[in-house]
């Protein structure tokens, strides 16, 4: 009776999960993604140059988003999704920023990755929105707003680069298994191989059985690997912020 | 032939039953348990960010508004209670510790919220730079232990249904006998808002 009750607790947990998580995010077709249509051609291929140029740099990825809605959202947990949903910046160095424009809601945040935070730091971030966003937009001036919001970020970003590039990763990756693990995985495996080969190769049972296995893990590992999309275009790296930066409104 | 034969399969016995066990999950419970322990972490690292914070913030605030005594003094008073709490990561199967913390924190949030309310009637306060720039640090840090707030409720989460549910729960019957569920934050509290700032 209680495991039946743990049972349904658990089923209920995971669709309470499932359901705060419902929220469709918009698919990072580019380094300037216009969902809410504010920015004119012209200025979404100077920004996308001036962004591919700061990549090839520096390696940052800073990405412009602007949407149609929150989706009844705060702007910063809503940050924080899209910035984790892209995966911006390196999955190592956590180098990513996230400018997030909410025209429907008049919101606006810089989300920076954690590598980043030491050199666009909150009060940065809040003195560009303060300074040269929010008073362009309050004009209705989305294309003035934005570039100057990407030009003074990337001015941070660029002029002091000693600082960020001996700050250490703020976060470890817990979810990756150890080299040295791998490794003796594979010595393992190796040392069956050769006990097996050695007692007569061609036989079946359960040499071959592990060979196949083996085969089988390693090509499982190889296809999860992968993290490019097939547009040839433009994709986050596997970073990850923890919600540094500043937003604010006009 | 026969000697030399069976070696190798007990080998391969031994390597199959490893991989066996692994791929049921005996090593979901620890790691997911390892992971709920670290999102704790950052939750307590945000916390002392934004105590220490704090001190700063007060004697700014002081320097233009004596007279609001009484909300400096409680947000010092919220400070030292709100450090002198901590949970251990062992101590997270606790639901009374961790309430505990919570408490002490939101209590904090409040009288932080409310410092900042008041410092709205000060303009001189308001135009400071290093008001200014506090500001923002703390608005930063209070939208920092939202989000590690949100990363340790859901690898708890995580680490809670693994112990109540197949396969976890042969494990967590069997293996990890002394392993129990860890607490949540409650969600609705006013901790989640952050202090709303306005420029």
């Amino acid at each position: 009776m209680r495991a039946l009750r743990y049972a349904v607790l658990a089923v209920a947990l995971l669709l309470t999960l499932v359901v705060a998580r419902a929220v469709v995010y918009p698919p990072l077709s580019g380094r300037v993604v216009d969902g809410a249509n504010v920015l004119s051609a012209p200025t979404r291929a100077e920004l996308t140059t001036k962004l591919a140029d700061l990549e090839d740099k520096s390696s940052i990825q800073l990405v412009v988003a602007t949407v149609a809605s929150l989706d009844g959202q705060e702007i910063e947990p809503y940050a924080n999704d899209l910035f984790r949903a892209w995966k911006l910046g390196e999955a190592k160095q956590n180098n990513g920023v996230l400018l997030l424009v909410a025209p429907k809601e008049h919101k606006v945040r810089i989300e920076v990755g954690y590598g980043l935070e030491g050199t666009l730091t909150d009060t940065i971030s809040k003195l560009i929105i303060v300074n040269a966003i929010a008073p362009r937009f309050k004009t209705g001036d989305f294309n003035g707003g934005i570039t100057r919001g990407v030009d003074d970020i990337i001015t941070t970003l660029t002029t002091d680069q000693s600082e960020w590039a001996k700050k250490p990763d703020l976060r470890q990756q817990d979810d990756q298994a150890p080299g040295w693990l791998i490794a003796l995985i594979a010595i393992f495996f190796i040392i069956i191989f050769i006990i097996v080969i050695r007692n007569g190769g061609g036989r079946g049972g359960p040499g071959g059985f592990l060979i196949g296995m083996a085969s089988g893990l390693a090509s499982g590992r190889s296809s999860g690997g992968g993290g490019f999309s097939d547009s040839g275009g433009f994709s986050g790296g596997g970073g990850s912020s923890g919600g540094g930066g500043a937003s604010g409104g006009w | 032939m026969n000697v030399r034969f069976s070696r190798p399969r007990a080998l391969a016995a031994v390597a199959v039953l490893s991989f066996g066990l692994a791929s049921c999950g005996v090593n979901a419970i620890p790691t997911l348990e390892e992971t709920a322990k670290a999102r704790w972490a950052d939750v307590e690292n945000q916390y002392q960010r934004r105590s220490d914070l704090i001190p700063s913030l007060v004697e700014t605030v002081k320097g233009y508004a004596k007279q609001e005594k009484d909300v400096l003094v409680s947000v010092t008073e919220a400070r030292a209670k709100a450090t002198s709490i901590h949970v251990d990561a062992n101590d997270l199967t606790d639901p009374a510790k961790v309430k505990q913390l919570q408490d002490a924190q939101n209590a904090l949030s409040g009288a932080l919220g409310r410092l900042l309310a008041v410092s709205e009637n000060y303009p001189d306060l308001k135009s400071n730079q290093n008001f200014l720039a506090l500001q923002s640090q703390l608005e930063g840090t209070e939208n920092r232990i939202a989000v590690a707030r949100r990363d340790y409720i859901a690898a708890v989460q995580a680490y809670n249904i693994e112990l109540r549910t197949f396969p976890g729960v042969i494990w967590a019957s069997t293996v990890y006998h002394s392993n129990k569920p860890m607490a949540e934050f409650t969600a609705s509290d006013s901790a989640q808002t952050a202090p709303v700032v306005k420029f």
